[in-house]
């Protein structure tokens, strides 16, 4: 397994830490003019989201995590998984709704996602930037309002719940952003 | 993205530098402060085991010497003062392998200086009008904090900087969310104040003032003498604004045997830890046998003094161009 010294840490390098798979989010060397040389770094647990910070005497390593993103089709639920499809070699990969977390409000079938996968099995799941989903259910807007503003809770058909304008209604396909959770527009047809 | 070939810094931190070291000459001739220069390229190079040097090779056909690029000009301004030149100073490069960062460029700029006659307190006056005048046409600083090393540990860790207690120190640690010191730091006083002091305190300083931390602990001499009513603290000062370090100075050790001693301490880590073997600069130690003046010295970063002046966050904006662009 391939190791990582701390002159070689830069964000985005994934490594192994207290038997996690890690991503590096910051690294500040730290040296004082007389004295041992530490780098401070800023690091994100892959499996928990959490993000610590680290000091590491300069010149230590750490193990290299087999940790690749990649782009994947979101086939269907079986009930207890979530299957996954690589699209140019038909690979199959299943995770389970812990691996998936949230990303489930935004995964409708046939739709393409990124999976990370560690030592090659699912650590998690990122959806598209922006996904088009019909909406199940919604009060009936307020006729003339064309504003939107204000707002009304829309239910769409992954189970998520989004604020959508009033005139928006139930069957109508909006495009939404999945990094905040906030409705776009809707799409026509 | 700036194509490449483009300075890093901004254009108006070269006309500031300018003014920096035109300001500083000024400031040392107006004292009657000799300028001198010695050489970057140098036979023999310091042992300090913390420190990683570049060295290149000199083709005296048939032969071939190892030079080293120097870490400081300290060793050549000792023989210097040894030799009678009175009080110097020097504007040099300085060269530190493998030390890039925000605060950090492995090529740097150093103002050092020597005062015949002065101790440690007489220097840190001197520090405090330079940096008076270098400061004056950017920005000026609310006072001047002149702090035991002890003193300022004890006020942001509650812990005693001189009595090491591993209980103490591991349980503080822990406290502070600084957990992996204990296994990082082991038994070894100076690595723990290394890392306590450059997380927990250094940061601290940082309220718009100057910080002269003195009375280092004995464990982190380094080349300055042993406090005479003192023996657990050594006679070193060290340079704080917005908690980054700028200098560190010494009142001179001029006992050329301990002076050999340390070398050979030093040399004796170096070769514990794998580290590429030096030898003692010979020299030095004869021009310390010969004589050394009391004097006090310093050296000062300018890169991060203009960092300071000009309240820039990365070292990269105030070099033309920082090694990756180089």
């Amino acid at each position: 397994m391939a190791t990582y010294s701390t002159n070689e840490f830069k964000s985005g390098l994934k490594v192994m830490l207290d038997n996690d798979p890690c991503a590096i989010i910051e690294n500040e060397f730290v040296k004082p003019g007389k004295g041992q040389a530490f780098n401070r770094v800023k690091i994100r647990n892959l499996k928990t989201g959490r993000v610590i910070e680290r000091t590491f005497k300069s010149g230590d390593s750490l193990e290299s995590a087999d940790v690749v993103d990649i782009e994947m089709q979101y086939l269907y639920n079986d009930g207890s998984f979530r299957h996954f499809m690589v699209p140019d070699t038909f690979e199959q990969y299943q995770a389970d709704d812990k691996t998936v977390g949230d990303t489930a409000n935004w995964l409708k079938d046939q739709d393409k996602c990124t999976v990370t996968l560690w030592n090659d099995s699912p650590l998690s799941v990122v959806p598209a930037n922006f996904v088009e989903l019909a909406i199940t259910e919604t009060d009936p807007g307020l006729r003339g309002d064309t504003s939107g503003g204000g707002g009304k809770p829309a239910t769409l058909e992954t189970g998520a719940v989004v604020r959508v304008p009033l005139f928006v209604q139930t069957g109508e396909i909006i495009k939404v952003d999945t990094r905040t959770g906030e409705y776009v527009s809707r799409v026509k047809e | 993205m700036n194509p490449d070939w483009l300075p890093s810094g901004d254009l108006t931190l070269l006309k500031s530098r300018a003014q920096l070291l035109a300001a500083i000459r000024q400031f040392f001739s107006e004292r009657g402060v000799l300028e001198v220069e010695t050489p970057l390229l140098s036979q023999s190079i310091g042992t300090d085991p913390q420190l990683a040097f570049f060295t290149t090779d000199y083709l005296l056909y048939p032969r071939r010497q190892r030079l080293y690029l120097q870490t400081s000009p300290e060793f050549a301004m000792k023989r210097l003062l040894a030799a009678g030149s009175g009080s110097i100073y020097q504007i040099c490069k300085a060269f530190r392998n493998g030390e890039t960062g925000r605060l950090h460029n492995p090529e740097f700029t150093l103002l050092e200086w020597y005062r015949v006659g002065f101790d440690l307190f007489d220097l840190m006056d001197e520090v405090e009008e330079l940096v008076k005048v270098v400061f004056s046409p950017y920005r000026s600083l609310t006072c001047t904090h002149r702090l035991s090393y002890q003193a300022v540990f004890m006020q942001h860790t509650g812990l005693d900087a001189l009595r090491f207690s591993l209980a103490d120190y591991s349980s503080y640690a822990e406290q502070t969310g600084l957990a992996e010191a204990i296994t990082l730091c082991g038994t070894s006083h100076a690595l723990w104040l290394d890392f306590i002091f450059s997380h927990c305190v250094q940061p601290k300083l940082n309220d718009n003032a100057l910080y002269l931390v003195f009375g280092y602990p004995a464990c982190q001499s380094s080349l300055a003498r042993l406090n005479a009513q003192n023996p657990d603290i050594t006679d070193r000062v060290e340079v704080f604004i917005d908690g980054v370090e700028l200098g560190n100075g010494y009142y001179e050790l001029t006992d050329a045997q301990e002076q050999d001693e340390r070398f050979d301490r030093e040399i004796a880590i170096r070769r514990l830890q794998d580290l590429p073997d030096v030898t003692k600069d010979v020299r030095l130690l004869k021009a310390l046998e010969s004589g050394l003046p009391d004097c006090a010295g310093i050296a000062i970063g300018l890169d991060r003094l203009l960092m300071r002046m000009t309240q820039s966050t990365s070292i990269d904006q105030v070099l033309a161009f920082p090694v990756v662009k180089a």
